[in-house]
């Protein structure tokens, strides 16, 4: 596009689009947030289908231990048995891809890019060659995480977490993991930096903060969360990698005797300096993946229930609170590490604190439900399931936020059943909601109802069979990244759950067969849907259907809050945020 | 035989062919306790405290879900959409909402002042044991060494040039007189009814020292000794697991822990503490 454009200049600029560009600058190097929340959202469904995948062929070692991997065997030479070296691989690059490269870019850099700009009413975003550069900033940290598993010895092993010194002291992989991260962070700083921008100077005349809808609030705090918690993971990283190719010993004390071999570290470092950079992102991470999941799930309930968001402000408020809070409770993943009585004490009281807003947000949209008038489409189905599912991830994190009863089910399967039933059944639940929910107003096209259904159903029952034995497994005892748990007596007790939970995934990934079909198809069979087909009243269904490059006809004027569904008196039971009378 | 097993491989194979080791089952060594989808067998003194939170908090979450549920279910029954019927405009005044979210932050409070911080500090405050059994607990890649002082009570010096895999896992000085009497095993051995005071520490990579039946969990840090004690009441023979990813053979990272009487205890240090047998496999 040929250097001009102009977001602040809306109220001129109505011939976004009248520009011939070429298909390269159109599709592939576009600096128009919908072109690059589509680009964000594909990428990051193919990394988050990929991500499962290598859960799916780590579940075939955890059910049967040993034994050669049927019809996949070719992998893993020369007897098909997935060797420990590589099931740590997998792991490690599992958690690596679903949280870096498939939820969050799906959540900030599509829902977010796509959405966000329309439902404020802005013609782009504030900075839209930062937004192609982040883009593909997150491109290449990909392409380089993936060829991380081409280098000798293989893809980072150390964990998601990639705790010093095991990470310091492990092969070549972990060196491309933090070139990889490097390229990701950097991608969701200048994300972030773009999002807060645009949402504090682009949002359209009378649009209030409290005018907002609830989505953009949850990118606005998660957008501050980012913006704050990964210049010291990118610190951790810098440093890690340091030790690893400088020879420094940030994190390397003084004595280490690997294998029989003493190490040439100048030691000085501390192995737990590392743990607190890296929980000092990674807990605001957690909510960066829940807010916009709470966003899109809140979008839709109003929708669906046809009806104001009950406690819309005290959501507001929560989330604020929420994303403060969520900088003082990290060290609640390091109570086992030797911590004394009162820095626990401290982080399990911030940690029981920050519970008490997401009760809030949880219980403003289950009260939301009273009185409504509930249509059961599928992505009110999804946005519905989110809230069981969600309410069992955040209870289950009590008993691993206070120290006391953690000692027993830190590092357990209990720990990955609290944090998956947030983030799989959660916040993936969330994203087909928005999926389902968005998907006309992207392509002008609506996603079929009855494949929709059967993916619904299919992946409620499923994922819950997936991770509900999670949590009795770790009650059991069993410590979580076991390549083979049956060593251990309570591990070999507890053997057909994990079985149980391996035809779960597996069951689960059939079970995305209808999504992925409905996803292309509905794109070439189904008919143009109508501008407006949920009879929305956010400013996102003010464009037109698919919006143009430049998004808005005329720059919408905002008269009223969010959600004014059911206004008494009025013919229609949606009043859209732009009219100034019904219409 | 396991721990000897492991450290003669860790001291001659390099670490691709370690990968390759064959896993240790567990055949041979029938272990105690009663294990199932539920906490397992408690063999120690304090556990039913952290167990008694455990069920506390889960019977607090049931209760929850299932108030929340109810309502949820009724909500989604009375107002599913339906012809002649208009959404509710006006916000309910939600009092009971109010009062759940407050019931929820009492009890929290609760649990947190009334429960966790007084067991944490229980477990965080040497046991008043006047006369505990010390053991100094060794981590490393994949195996666990358990240095015991010997009769004279005081562990000799240790410095990481001494290691040597085979011989002297836990890098005794040999110099040192104080050390002659010092027991290293790859087996943790403890009496019962008598508090142990272990110290544990790592070698090379984060571990972390897990006895399920004694509720205890402690990572092991290279570069600190960090203290930690609980006090055996049952004779049996039980495992200690490493709950912290260590490595490509994390998961095999096992001993056993054998609890015994105060005589059968004693015998097994005598017999270990004998001159030129300061360490063997157990």
């Amino acid at each position: 596009m040929s250097g001009h454009h102009n977001p602040s200049g809306r109220h001129h600029d109505h011939d976004h689009g009248h520009h011939q560009l070429s298909f390269l600058r159109k599709y592939v190097f576009s600096v128009d947030h919908k072109v690059i929340g589509v680009q964000y959202a594909v990428t990051a469904l193919v990394f988050l289908f990929f991500g499962f995948s290598l859960m799916m062929l780590m579940r075939w070692q955890l059910a049967y231990p040993g034994k050669s991997l049927p019809l996949l065997g070719g992998l893993f030479p020369p007897d098909g048995v997935m060797k420990p070296e590589m099931y740590n691989s997998l792991g490690a690059m599992h958690g690596t891809i679903m949280i870096f490269l498939g939820v969050v870019p799906l959540l900030v850099g599509g829902f977010g890019n796509y959405v966000l700009p329309l439902q404020i009413g802005a013609p782009d975003m504030s900075f839209p060659k930062l937004n192609m550069m982040s883009y593909w900033a997150y491109f290449v940290g990909g392409v380089v995480m993936l060829s991380s598993f081409f280098v000798p010895g293989g893809a980072a092993n150390s964990g998601w977490t990639s705790y010093a010194p095991l990470s310091v002291i492990a092969g070549k992989g972990q060196t491309v993991w933090l070139l990889g991260m490097v390229f990701l962070i950097t991608s969701s700083l200048l994300g972030s930096v773009n999002f807060i921008t645009t949402i504090v100077q682009l949002r359209a005349k009378g649009l209030t903060m409290f005018r907002l809808p609830f989505f953009v609030w949850a990118q606005f705090v998660t957008a501050f969360l980012l913006l704050l918690a990964f210049p010291p993971l990118e610190a951790a990283a810098v440093l890690q990698l340091m030790d690893r190719l400088a020879g420094t010993s940030f994190y390397m004390p003084e004595g280490l005797v690997v294998s029989g071999v003493p190490q040439a570290y100048t030691g000085g470092g501390n192995p737990l300096l590392y743990q607190h950079l890296f929980w000092f992102l990674a807990h605001p991470e957690v909510y960066v993946l829940i807010l916009p999941g709470m966003g899109i799930v809140a979008e839709v309930i109003a929708n669906n229930t046809r009806k104001p968001l009950w406690g819309y402000r005290a959501m507001v408020y929560s989330s604020i609170f929420l994303g403060f809070m969520s900088f003082i409770v990290w060290a609640h993943h390091m109570f086992i590490t030797g911590m004394g009585t009162k820095i626990s004490a401290f982080f399990a009281a911030t940690t029981m604190i920050i519970s008490i807003p997401s009760v809030i947000i949880l219980t403003a949209m289950i009260i939301s439900l009273y009185r409504g008038s509930i249509r059961f489409n599928v992505p009110m189905l999804f946005a519905l399931a989110f809230l069981p599912m969600f309410a069992i991830g955040g209870l289950t994190g009590l008993p691993l936020g206070l120290p006391a009863s953690d000692i027993q089910l830190h590092d357990t399967y209990y720990v990955i059943g609290h944090f998956h039933y947030v983030v799989a059944p959660g916040t993936i639940f969330a994203i087909f909601a928005g999926i389902y929910f968005w998907y006309p107003k992207v392509t002008g096209k609506r996603l079929n109802e009855a494949l929709g259904k059967i993916h619904f159903w299919l992946s409620l029952i499923f994922m819950n069979v997936v991770f509900m034995p999670m949590f009795f497994q770790g009650l059991a005892g069993v410590s979580r990244r076991l390549y083979d748990q049956t060593v251990y007596a309570h591990g070999e007790a507890v053997q057909t759950l994990t079985r149980m939970s391996s035809w779960g995934a597996w069951m689960l990934g059939v079970a995305q067969l209808p999504f992925i079909l409905n996803f292309v198809m509905s794109l070439v069979a189904s008919r143009k849907t109508a501008e407006n087909p949920w009879q929305a009243t956010t400013l996102e269904w003010a464009a037109p259907t698919p919006p143009p490059h430049g998004n808005f006809l005329v720059p919408p004027v905002v008269h009223r809050g969010p959600y004014e569904y059911s206004v008494p008196g009025m013919k229609r039971d949606f009043f859209p945020q732009h009219l100034v009378v019904e219409g | 035989m396991i721990g000897a097993a492991l450290w003669a491989g860790t001291a001659v194979a390099p670490r691709a062919a370690l990968a390759q080791a064959a896993a240790p089952k567990m055949e041979g060594v029938k272990i105690d306790g009663e294990y199932g989808p539920f906490l397992p067998t408690d063999v120690s003194r304090d556990g039913h405290r952290i167990d008694g939170l455990i069920d506390l908090l889960h019977y607090f979450m049931i209760a929850l879900f299932v108030g929340w549920g109810i309502f949820f279910v009724y909500c989604l029954a009375k107002f599913r959409q339906r012809p002649g019927r208009k959404a509710d405009y006006e916000m309910v005044k939600a009092k009971p909402s109010k009062y759940a979210e407050i019931v929820v932050a009492i009890f929290e409070a609760v649990l947190l002042l009334g429960f966790s911080i007084p067991i944490w500090a229980s477990v965080k405050t040497p046991d008043p044991d006047p006369n505990p059994v010390k053991v100094r607990v060794i981590a490393e890649q994949f195996a666990w060494n358990f240095h015991y002082p010997g009769k004279d009570g005081k562990f000799g010096k240790t410095a990481p040039k001494f290691i040597n895999t085979a011989t002297n896992p836990a890098g005794v000085d040999p110099s040192d007189p104080v050390g002659n009497d010092d027991v290293v095993s790859g087996e943790l051995h403890l009496p019962v009814n008598k508090s142990a005071m272990c110290e544990i520490t790592s070698k090379d990579v984060i571990h972390s020292f897990f006895i399920p039946v004694m509720r205890v969990k402690q990572d092991a840090v290279p570069g600190m000794r960090i203290p930690v004690w609980f006090h055996p009441v049952k004779t049996g023979t039980y495992e200690v697991a490493c709950a912290q990813l260590c490595g490509n053979n994390h998961y095999s990272m096992r001993a056993l822990l054998f609890l015994q009487t105060e005589s059968d205890y004693n015998a097994w240090l005598e017999k270990k503490s004998a001159p030129a047998e300061t360490f063997d496999e157990g």
